[in-house]
């Protein structure tokens, strides 16, 4: 399986090997997708994790007893309009339709209940003018 | 032979607020309903637009001079290099030159985030600029080094002077191999997993005029939301091509080299682009007014995406080896509705080039033009029609045997 997840850790819990232990003792593949560590050593680590489902419960549970709140991830995909420049060079690619161009004026149009995070449009975008956002809350403390 | 009128004549109208303006999109039904007789009597200007990346293009510019006063050898904003092998003070910066720091495609794909069409686009938004220029210090300039924060308003010149800009047609992008390509053209998926193109089509300039009789060296244009000038012909320039019955090229053709003054254009219409695996570059925003100065012109801007072929080019092996693989040529209207077929089979189309910018930008020039503000010129020179039979050549292959690089050295 694969999954997203936040990792949510203190100064303590940064100082420990969590990715190295993940690897070495779960035999998870560990792709770190974000990470903001404050100059307090807390923060927070956004991380996809594969591996057998088994593995994966237990590395969970090793990082749940470790004290790091672990949580699915949610992502969110934002559409900056002022920042696009209407190309059109995302929306043929979207599977979804979630960006779409109405045919008629050739406008670039965002409809974010569709869109299913795969982020083929910010592959291709090239303003930038899309981003993928992770919530993330405020480090713990 | 039908109406005639001259910029004179129209000129006269601008002036006086009369000017009936149009935009090559809005003319084609107009020239439908009223057929090109009437149409020609009404219609004094149309207006042409496009809006998408143009890699030759790039700004000159003058810093003034530091105290002591440099001679530039390296100058660098926001870390991004410009050409200063001119005067002292005098630069180049390029949409598509990168950080030295950038880490290019050493992790491919690269994603190339910030290029000098970035720093042209955040000039012109006011931000602050890092100047950092090195010299080698003489006599008449002694500084060898600047370290300094600039914005738009502080440099004494600056104007955009592109050497290759609004290319008449252009290819449709697709990839026969069998991995993702990262292309100038966008990302090309394998197996004709898409087809990528780029022209405003019935709405671009040089489709509008396609054999030049009213885009010259000096016609006065929209240019990156100010007012600029057609400065030359376009690098690679080449109009003898194969064309329609309705002179359109079917490959691409002529071009244009653009210059305006910086300062008086808009970051809206100077956007700095980031192309996945390929490299930075710029979306530019040209304007171009038709005089209507006959029926034969008018007939030209009345020309219609469906009448518009680009060709199908593989960027696997065709583009990049040179490699002729024929393809055929996609209809841009069918382009247009997101779907084309090639070889029998369906495949997504995405474009490049805005087509809603370049409708906004035909219809800003109306606006200008409409108000007074903007009067056409004529052409001091024509471009080079398909009749001047230019050549268009590529980098000759021959042994630099014998041939000193440091040729002032050399006694033979
Ligand atoms: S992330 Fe995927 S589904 Fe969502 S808008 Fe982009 S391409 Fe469409
Ligand atoms: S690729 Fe980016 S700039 Fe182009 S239409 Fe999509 S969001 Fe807008």
């Amino acid at each position: 399986m694969k999954k997203k997840v936040v990792c949510y850790f203190s100064a303590a819990q940064s100082e420990q090997p969590i990715i190295y232990r993940l690897v070495k003792n779960y035999d998870l593949i560990v792709n770190i997708l974000k990470a903001n560590i404050n100059p307090a050593k807390e923060g927070f680590l956004v991380v996809e994790l594969e591996g057998s489902k088994n593995k994966y419960e237990e590395g969970i549970s090793f990082l749940k007893n470790l004290g790091v709140i672990v949580e699915a991830l949610s992502e969110t995909v934002i559409w900056h309009e002022d920042i696009c420049i209407q190309c059109g060079a995302c929306a043929s690619f979207c599977p979804t339709e979630a960006l779409s161009i109405d045919r008629e004026s050739m406008e670039v149009s965002f409809n974010d209940s569709k869109c299913v995070i795969c982020g083929m449009c910010v592959e291709c975008c090239p303003t930038r003018a899309i981003e993928l956002h992770f919530e993330v809350r405020e480090a713990v403390h | 032979m039908g109406y005639k009128r001259t910029y004179e004549e129209i000129n006269e109208k601008i002036r006086k607020g009369q000017a009936v303006v149009v935009t090559a999109e809005e003319v084609i039904d107009i020239v439908e309903e009223k057929g090109l007789e009437k149409a020609c009597k009404e219609i004094d200007v149309v207006t042409t637009g496009t809006f998408g990346p143009m890699c030759s293009s790039g700004a000159f510019i003058n810093f003034g001079h530091a105290r002591p006063r440099i001679k530039m050898k390296k100058v660098y904003l926001n870390g991004v290099e410009a050409y200063t092998g001119i005067a002292a003070v005098d630069a180049y910066i390029g949409a598509g030159q990168l950080p030295e720091t950038d880490p290019e495609n050493k992790v491919y794909p690269g994603c190339f985030t910030y290029g000098g069409g970035h720093v042209i686009h955040d000039l012109l938004a006011g931000k602050d600029i890092r100047l950092e220029a090195t010299g080698y210090g003489t006599d008449c300039y002694p500084n060898k080094k600047v370290d300094t924060i600039i914005r738009l308003e502080d440099l004494n010149e600056a104007f955009l002077f592109n050497p290759r800009n609004a290319y008449q047609n252009y290819n449709c992008a697709v990839n026969l191999g069998d991995r993702t390509l990262y292309t100038y053209m966008g990302i090309l998926r394998p197996n004709l997993g898409n087809a990528s193109y780029s022209t405003a089509g019935q709405l671009s300039p040089l489709m509008n005029d396609p054999h030049y009789k009213t885009i010259g060296i000096g016609t006065r244009i929209f240019l990156g939301g100010g007012t600029g000038y057609v400065a030359w012909n376009g690098t690679q320039h080449h109009p003898n091509v194969l064309r329609g019955d309705n002179g359109v090229p079917r490959v691409p053709a002529g071009t244009l080299s653009l210059i305006g003054d910086l300062k008086q254009m808009d970051s809206n219409w100077l956007v700095g682009l980031s192309y996945k695996g390929y490299g930075a570059t710029m979306a530019v925003g040209i304007g171009i007014p038709i005089p209507i100065l006959n029926e034969d012109i008018l007939r030209y801007t009345a020309v219609r995406d469906q009448d518009i072929y680009c060709p199908i080019v593989d960027f696997n092996e065709g583009y990049p080896y040179s490699k002729p693989i024929d393809l055929g040529f996609a209809n841009l209207k069918e382009l247009k509705s997101g779907k084309i077929t090639i070889n029998g089979k369906e495949v997504i189309a995405t474009s490049q080039s805005s087509y809603p910018r370049a409708r906004k930008i035909a219809g800003i020039l109306k606006g200008w033009i409409q108000r007074g503000e903007f009067e056409l010129t004529q052409p001091v020179l024509g471009l080079p029609s398909a009749e001047a039979n230019i050549e268009f050549k590529s980098i000759p292959e021959r042994t630099p045997n014998g041939t000193s690089l440091n040729a002032r050295n050399r006694r033979d």
